[in-house]
């Protein structure tokens, strides 16, 4: 982990693996959606309405796993001291702000048909409302830290005690009824999805978040390079 | 200790406090952020004469008769063991069904429950026309179980 503390280092395997993980997240996002959106068979209930899953279960994922990556970042920068932590905080959190938007769009618009509401108070929904608005607090934060000339030391906290979010969001269908279906798919327990229904829905998963890791390298790879041409910036006015 | 050290035990300190206090308070919060009421809890008394609450559960087979105006219907909520008999005037959503979850918001005037507004609850599972008639029902009474 201490090999990437160091910029140069980063670059070194960022460069090439921002191609990488774009293209092959492409790849795998074409048969995804397009299997989702035409090969698949409707549902048996919701009909042609369910696949509006194969965006809001990877949009949901990215959201949250979005901000499991704010906590690692804060917990480097808090511990550590760790120099590109809290610019990686900053690189993730629009686009982890972003799919949990996607998140919460997509779900209310299937909730309209499906359960007759646009949205409801139940605690799936609410919590997830809450990791959005945590984002807004976060990038809002972070971005008046770094104006301040800070280290990110702030953002990083909140970013930690945000995470507790995540735990909720997730049991949220389990400690309490809730409008909101349980979880269909478990790593231990396999999956209550037909395969007809459900082949889809890896190939965006992975997809997506190939598609969101390269993002997340542009940004921070963009944040170096401005943080070095400042600095270049700075020496030659001195000079 | 080093203060990276001494930094990391807080952190760790500090996680686990805050994790505990908010889990605590979610567990507190167990039965009021419940988002209805199931029949047994009514049943019991649970919900307050004329109060505005959620009813969840399942739409009994054969229950669904509709009233000569045209636009009120009646129905029975079940859980499988007990039930409450539900008035509802209104449109319903598609997947409003018989043998299929729901959600009603309104109050309880004496035995019955008076909807103001129904809720179709969807279950986890998800499969193509033809298999979903066979387990349907299955499913259905899986949801309310829930």
């Amino acid at each position: 982990m201490h090999g990437y503390a160091n910029p140069a280092r980063f670059l070194k395997f960022a460069r090439p693996a921002t191609g990488w993980f774009l293209w092959i997240g492409l790849l795998l996002l074409a048969p995804g959606i397009l299997g989702g959106l035409f090969v698949t068979p409707p549902d048996y209930l919701q009909g042609e309405t369910v696949r509006i899953l194969y965006i809001h279960v990877p949009a949901a994922w990215l959201g949250m796993a979005g901000w499991a990556g704010i906590a690692a970042a804060s917990l480097a920068q808090i511990v550590w001291r760790h120099p590109l932590s809290a610019i990686a905080g900053r690189a993730v959190a629009p686009a982890g702000a972003t799919f949990a938007a996607i998140c919460l769009a997509t779900g209310s618009i299937w909730g309209r048909p499906t359960w007759g509401t646009w949205w409801e108070w139940d605690g799936r929904l609410t919590s997830m409302l809450i990791l959005f608005f945590l984002y807004l607090g976060y990038i809002a934060l972070a971005w008046a830290e770094r104006e301040r000339g800070g280290d990110g030391r702030m953002a990083a906290l909140f970013g930690l005690v945000g995470a507790i979010n995540l735990p909720i969001i997730h049991y949220s269908v389990m400690w309490w009824r809730t409008l909101h279906q349980g979880q269909s798919i478990s790593i231990t327990g396999g999956s209550s999805i037909a395969p007809e229904l459900l082949w889809p829905l890896p190939l965006t998963l992975v997809g997506f978040s190939l598609l969101f890791g390269a993002v997340v390298l542009m940004r921070m790879r963009a944040e170096l390079a401005a943080a070095k041409f400042e600095a270049r910036l700075r020496r030659t006015s001195t000079e | 200790m080093k203060p990276k050290h001494q930094r990391l035990t807080l952190a760790v300190l500090a996680i686990i406090a805050v994790a505990a206090a908010v889990l605590l308070a979610m567990w507190g919060l167990r039965d009021r952020a419940a988002y209805f009421f199931t029949p047994a809890e009514v049943a019991i008394g649970k919900a307050q004469q004329g109060a505005a609450i959620r009813l969840g559960g399942m739409v009994k087979k054969g229950s669904i008769r509709q009233r000569s105006d045209g636009v009120t219907i009646d129905f029975i909520v079940t859980d499988g063991s007990h039930d409450v008999p539900v008035v509802y005037r209104g449109i319903t959503p598609d997947l409003f069904k018989e043998g299929s979850g729901v959600v009603a918001e309104g109050r309880m005037r004496g035995k019955t429950f008076v909807a103001d507004t129904i809720l179709a609850k969807h279950d986890e599972r998800y499969m193509p026309p033809q298999m979903g008639n066979e387990v349907a029902e299955h499913a259905a009474v899986k949801t309310v179980q829930q």
